[in-house]
């Protein structure tokens, strides 16, 4: 166990750590923040002290205590929004992979179609449609992302079930419930997991990115993309107000990519993905 | 390989229309329609039917599509819900600012991108590699704001070399031009060099792996020859492919980058009519940027069937 600790590269662990803390910020932060999230404590763009550690945003806001609490719907609904994406990609990949013909085909061309539209102007157009409310975030943005999910899980199920343990099982009789969960799926979490990470990046980037466009998360909720958008200006006079939320969305980025490079490159996630 | 390119062509005209209809569905999600959405509290049951019409929404979903699709392909986009002016004169202008800045970007990045990934690919695992490798992974992950935070912070506040905020107006001479649009096109660089460069090492390197490459390196000719007569001529399509995505990335890239600069493009055009729910904006703003990434895409397929040196020496 030491010797496969040792063997983890240096980036690798200030990845982890980096994932660590950010989780622990998730799942603990508005109970550590010394402020709470809409709660006035002084002036506007009050500079850093080491009572306000970060300073104070537009409205006079402990920025410290809103990155705590902005966790919570920042990471949430990105979260949220690749695990339903993977609970819908999934099962569908390895579906047209196993059946093949005719539903293979109508899925595979289904997915071709939504992704020859760049995700962003898909979500633009379902969020003019339907306003923007963090459900319809989460269900527009995990739907887009399903389509890449559903290509990769097609694809290593496709790999894995033309391998001979498969093959044994499905001449023992045993059902597609089994060969999806006892043969396929088991096989094909390495890749998979690493996807997950990926797909995480992206739907996080996205999340921040439409708050930061105004269309995301929306007030009182604090969230990282959208205190970015209203401390902007800022910067116009030396303040480094809006470069907190921004720089904690670019860490969390970095630290999951450094994990997903480490994944990818053990060689742990090769098997059947191949891109 | 005409045959190839014609096929190419006519997936790109379906693709177009498979589009059109999807984006065309996805503004008709509202529940309830537009005309009350317009008319809003002060809808009474006749207004509603008169403003219905107005807008053709009493025929079927099908007509209207082909109503809209007519429309788009003789250049009337309709009108605008908020201020009722033509789509058409608000649209173009601003898709040919975003066009600019997409090109300016381009022309930068794609030479220097592709250059370093060479390099990258020919030293494999040396010190440059490894060192452009951390540079490049670090880029990728930042998001377009904080660059554009940053280098606004830098260039701009505390060096006032450039101005912060990238306003472009008509018959603005280009050397006012170039620098007023440099901050936002130098955010785009820099992460789509990032980005191309990890992708072009990678298309260079699979074709390093190849049997004839290393059968050039034993018969003792030097890596210059190598890579320039033997790996990249092979390598130059899957290099164009990185280089279409990409472009195409920019294209939905300097949305946010628009937002950040307050530069007058398409981007943040369709951003407001989101916000404002203005749908035939909307509607149109996403087909133009739909078939902007469907026409790039295409071109890339087929200047690599193009490039593909088994396709243009057939056996």
């Amino acid at each position: 166990m030491t010797a496969k600790l040792k063997a983890i590269p240096i980036s690798a662990w200030l990845g982890l750590i980096i994932v660590t803390l950010n989780l622990f910020v998730f799942i603990l932060g508005p109970m550590l923040a010394p402020y709470g999230q809409n709660e006035i404590v002084g002036a506007p763009f009050d500079p850093p002290s080491a009572q306000f550690w970060f300073g104070l945003d537009q409205n006079g806001r402990d920025m410290f205590s809103r990155l705590l609490a902005g966790a919570q719907m920042s990471i949430g609904v990105s979260l949220a929004a690749s695990l339903i994406s993977f609970c819908i990609g999934i099962p569908l990949g390895f579906i047209a992979a196993l059946f093949g013909g005719w539903v293979d085909t109508v899925l595979s061309r289904i997915v071709d179609t939504v992704m020859c539209i760049p995700v962003l102007i898909s979500a633009l157009v379902v969020l003019q449609a339907l306003g923007s409310s963090v459900p319809v975030l989460i269900f527009t943005i995990a739907l887009l992302d399903s389509t890449r999910v559903f290509r990769l899980a097609r694809v290593v199920a496709q790999g894995i079930s033309v391998l001979e343990y498969a093959e044994t099982a499905r001449l023992r009789g045993e059902s597609l419930f089994w060969l999806i969960t006892r043969e396929i799926l088991p096989n094909a979490l390495p890749p998979l997991i690493a996807e997950f990470g990926m797909r995480f990046c992206f739907t996080f980037l996205f999340v921040a990115g439409l708050s930061f466009l105004g269309l995301g998360i929306q007030p009182p909720f604090a969230d990282w993309g959208g205190m970015v958008k209203d401390n902007q200006q800022a910067i116009l006079y030396g303040l480094y107000a809006p470069l907190f939320p921004a720089a904690a969305i670019a860490l969390l980025t970095i630290g999951v990519n450094l994990v997903v490079d480490w994944l990818l490159n053990s060689g742990a996630a090769v098997q059947g993905a191949d891109r | 390989m005409i045959e190839l390119i014609l096929k190419r062509v006519a997936l790109g005209i379906l693709t177009l229309l498979l589009v059109s209809a999807l984006i065309f569905a996805g503004t008709q999600l509202l529940p309830g329609d537009v005309a009350s959405a317009i008319l809003g509290q002060n809808a009474t049951p006749q207004s509603l039917a008169a403003l219905r019409q107005d807008l053709g929404l009493d025929l079927p979903a099908w007509q209207r599509y082909l109503t809209w699709l007519q429309g788009f392909a003789t250049g009337d986009l309709g009108m605008s819900l908020a201020n009722r002016q033509p789509v058409a004169d608000l649209l173009w202008p601003r898709f040919g600012n975003t066009m600019a800045l997409a090109a300016y970007a381009a022309i930068v990045s794609v030479p220097i991108a592709v250059l370093l990934g060479l390099a990258a690919a020919v030293r494999r695992g040396g010190i440059f590699d490894r060192g452009i490798n951390i540079v490049a992974l670090a880029f990728v992950s930042l998001p377009e704001y904080f660059l554009g935070l940053l280098l606004i912070l830098f260039l701009s506040v505390q060096f006032n070399l450039l101005p912060s905020l990238a306003d472009t107006y008509a018959g603005m001479s280009f050397p006012d031009w170039l620098r007023a649009t440099t901050l936002p096109a130098l955010t785009l660089v820099l992460v789509t060099v990032a980005q191309m460069m990890r992708m072009t090492r990678t298309a260079v390197l699979s074709v390093m792996d190849q049997a004839y490459v290393e059968t050039a390196f034993l018969k003792g000719l030097r890596t210059k020859r190598v890579v320039l007569r033997h790996a990249l001529p092979n390598a130059a399509a899957p290099i164009v492919n990185v280089v279409a995505f990409n472009i195409a990335y920019l294209i939905t890239g300097v949305v946010l980058v628009e937002a950040i600069f307050n530069y007058n493009g398409l981007g943040r055009f369709m951003v407001d009519a989101v916000a404002k729910r203005d749908l035939p904006l909307v509607q149109a703003a996403a087909m133009v940027f739909g078939a902007a990434y469907v026409i790039l895409n295409s071109i890339a397929d087929i200047a690599a069937i193009a490039l593909n040196p088994r396709l243009r020496h057939p056996r």
